[in-house]
């Protein structure tokens, strides 16, 4: 009962088909941001939410998508298992106006186990462009339950849900109309005790289909001709691949393009508020110990990781989100699926590979779309073989510096891209070798099946989402920064400055994995900084440079130009960046990662495998990279 | 005229009724996708490798693999004047 919850929260679950707009429902009513994607499965892990309706608190609990509630996979189980037992007072059920018959047999199996239900037919816009329109009145007259019809962008809709929310929540459960109610029984029987769960289901289905016919104005085409042309071209045989292609160069050529004025920019800004802050600092006597820590130490790390790595991460992010939100990504995964078949495992891995990109620990969460058990490990334990979004402006900067020259300019620009593209195609092919060397021995078996919903292109919002995803990865990186920067610069300062015998800590240190690393191309400081990025990758180039830094005189950082001075006063060759490069797309992956891999697994010893299988590749190519170096050299 | 052909052997652009979908580890899941018996379903696509294909079915386009819709039996839709 609601009385029992201290705050008097009524609980409402939030039930319905994937992509049919639960999670911008969800926003719209409790003014959340949680990140909404065209993709069948964006949300994995139930959000929740509150709203107010006049005296009354409402608790939203968004449940992952699903089609039906015979528990086939893992979020049909939780999401039947929290209907009949958790604490929801009334299921809000969102269907797509597009497709009511399919949505309607969820519907139906909500109502047979749940009393209070409220129905949101919602994209009626969507369905109106393809002249669709449902009857809601008769929808609400055959099933005896409140129909709203919503258009979850606007704002009119969530009062109407709130209305229809308020009268349902402390009225008596209807009664069932009678020509449903035997139907129900017999549904409401199997789901609670698994009993003849297919016959049941059947009959269910076929009555939904029925309404949904009913109900069903217009002589709509489901499948627009604009979404048949796109997906003729998105899809095709000839065009499918260089259109992927084209696309991840576009996106890398506008990241790099965007970033460059920025990062100059806030570089610029950062080292004259860095002069200022010592200044500061001497005037008020600080101890020179002070000031090395704060302005040498923390400082520098901060402003590289803020100049260097968030401008590159804050304009990729919003880009992909918008491949998300159109529908692409499906797209991808339907022409990946046979690569991946190939691999013995799933379709769906495209999808999240292709969260990886974004961060890996989401891509680790998102694997949870995948049904079965040996394929979700599978791309759970290759997802770190693709850069995330922490790891790519330091591949990025390092192909500038040495690969194309840090000219700048549309030509230099377009081969960074290209450059770019090739490393991630790298990462990419990595993944199905990965997949198959893995499906062929921890995790042998046959592919299993795949089924996956491709839903209609959508305009995304673009001026929001750009705002959003711009505003809160800043944020994001920012904290990041905060958390993991400073402490990791304050620990390098503190190494390069207290002495043990001959040297400071830092060359010890360094000096000890130099020989080890020298076979790998790189050197003890590469190889320390990768060890000290642990928590965060986009902290290591930075942590690089101050630990070649500290052992010199103070010098004025700006320009990317600046930094291969210092990388190339310590030795550093094309060879070397290259293998630092290979390094980066290749090692053991961020903690948040490891921990979500752990939390996903539950096992410590796929953990383990997810960290070493990068590592061995990222050594091996490295070897390679470097012995042939010094055969060339 | 009614001609009855296996579902994964129907090219893009045809469209047909579906007449059995045979028990397997997938029936559950495609009915729940509105693969029913009697229910039209369209090819709309074929995957760069020609494997998976996507069907309009109960307005939705849905993916599948040719093993995975092994089974299923579809009655083509021939006009008469063909």
């Amino acid at each position: 009962m609601g009385l029992t919850n201290e705050r008097h929260e009524r609980v409402i679950a939030l039930v319905g088909n994937p992509n049919v707009g639960k999670s911008t429902v969800f926003n719209s009513l409790t003014g959340l941001h949680q990140h909404t994607g065209n993709w069948p499965g964006k949300t994995v892990s139930g959000a929740e939410g509150r709203c107010r309706s006049g005296e009354t608190v409402y608790r939203l609990v968004d449940t992952p998508g699903t089609y039906s509630l015979l528990a086939r996979s893992a979020e049909e189980e939780v999401t039947r298992e929290y209907l009949l037992h958790g604490e929801a007072e009334v299921a809000l059920v969102v269907c797509d106006a597009a497709c009511l018959s399919r949505n309607l047999l969820l519907l139906l199996q909500v109502m047979a186990i749940v009393p209070r239900v409220v129905v949101c037919v919602n994209l009626l816009d969507e369905a109106a462009r393809r002249s669709i329109y449902p009857d809601l009145a008769g929808l609400e007259a055959l099933l005896g339950v409140p129909v709203v019809g919503t258009v979850a962008r606007k704002k009119k809709s969530a009062a109407a849900l709130l209305a229809a929310l308020d009268r349902v929540i402390d009225a008596p459960p209807p009664v069932p109309p009678a020509f449903l109610s035997p139907l129900l029984e017999r549904c409401r029987l199997s789901l609670r005790e698994g009993k003849e769960q297919e016959a049941a289901s059947a009959a269910l289905a076929a009555r939904a289909e029925e309404i949904g016919h009913a109900v069903t104005r217009g002589e709509g085409e489901p499948y627009s001709r604009r979404d048949r042309r796109l997906d003729r071209f998105l899809t095709g045989r000839r065009s499918a691949y260089p259109i992927m292609l084209l696309l991840l160069l576009l996106v890398l050529f506008i990241t790099i393009v965007g970033a460059n004025y920025p990062s100059a920019l806030l570089a610029d800004g950062f080292s004259w508020l860095g002069n200022l802050f010592r200044t500061c600092l001497s005037a008020l006597e600080a101890p020179p110990w002070l000031i090395g820590l704060l302005v040498d130490g923390v400082w520098r790390v901060l402003s590289q990781v803020v100049a260097v790595m968030l401008p590159p991460m804050a304009i990729f992010f919003p880009l992909f989100t918008l491949l998300e939100d159109s529908g692409y990504l499906p797209r991808i995964a339907y022409n990946l699926d046979r690569p991946f078949c190939a691999c013995h495992a799933c379709g769906k891995q495209a999808l999240t590979m292709c969260m990886g990109f974004g961060c890996n620990a989401a891509g680790v969460v998102g694997c949870r779309i995948i049904d079965s058990p040996r394929e979700r490990l599978l791309a759970v334990l290759t997802n770190s073989l693709v850069p995330c979004n922490g790891r790519f402006p330091a591949l990025l900067a390092l192909i500038s510096m040495f690969l194309v020259g840090a000219a700048g300019g549309f030509a230099a620009s377009l081969l960074s891209a290209c450059l770019l593209t090739l490393f991630i195609l790298l990462g990419v092919g990595m993944t199905f070798l990965a997949t198959r060397l893995l499906s062929a021995t921890v995790l042998r078996g046959l592919p299993s099946s795949f089924v996956l919903e491709m839903p209609p292109f959508r305009r995304p919002q673009i001026g929001r989402v750009i705002l959003r995803s711009l505003l809160d990865r800043t944020m994001y990186v920012l904290g990041r920064a905060a958390a993991v920067a400073v402490p990791a610069g304050c620990l390098i300062w503190l190494m390069a400055n207290v002495t043990v015998g001959e040297g400071s800590l830092l060359q010890h240190a360094a000096a000890f994995l130099d020989p080890f690393a020298t076979l790998l191309g790189l050197d003890g400081m590469i190889l320390l900084a990768f060890l000290l990025g642990l928590p965060a990758n986009e902290i290591v180039l930075p942590l690089v440079l101050m630990g070649y830094l500290s052992a010199g005189a103070p010098v004025e950082l700006g320009s990317l130009a600046e930094m291969r001075a210092v990388f190339v006063a310590n030795g550093w060759t094309p060879v070397t960046a290259l293998c630092t490069a290979v390094f980066f797309l290749f090692h053991w992956p961020c903690s948040t990662t490891l921990l979500t891999v752990k939390k996903e697994t539950g096992s410590w010893g796929y953990t383990a495998i997810c960290a070493a299988l990068p590592t061995a590749i990222g050594m091996l190519l490295c070897l390679l990279i470097a012995a042939f170096g010094r055969l060339a050299y | 005229m009614c001609q009855q052909v296996r579902l994964c052997d129907m090219q893009p652009g045809e469209r047909a009724v579906i007449t059995s979908l045979p028990p397997s580890a997938l029936r559950q899941r495609l009915l729940d996708m509105g693969f029913l018996e009697n229910a039209e379903i369209e090819c709309v696509g074929k995957s760069p490798f020609g494997d998976p294909n996507a069907y309009l079915v109960c307005g939705a386009v849905v993916a599948l693999r040719r093993q995975d819709c092994h089974g299923i039996l579809v009655r083509k839709q021939v006009a008469a004047w063909d």
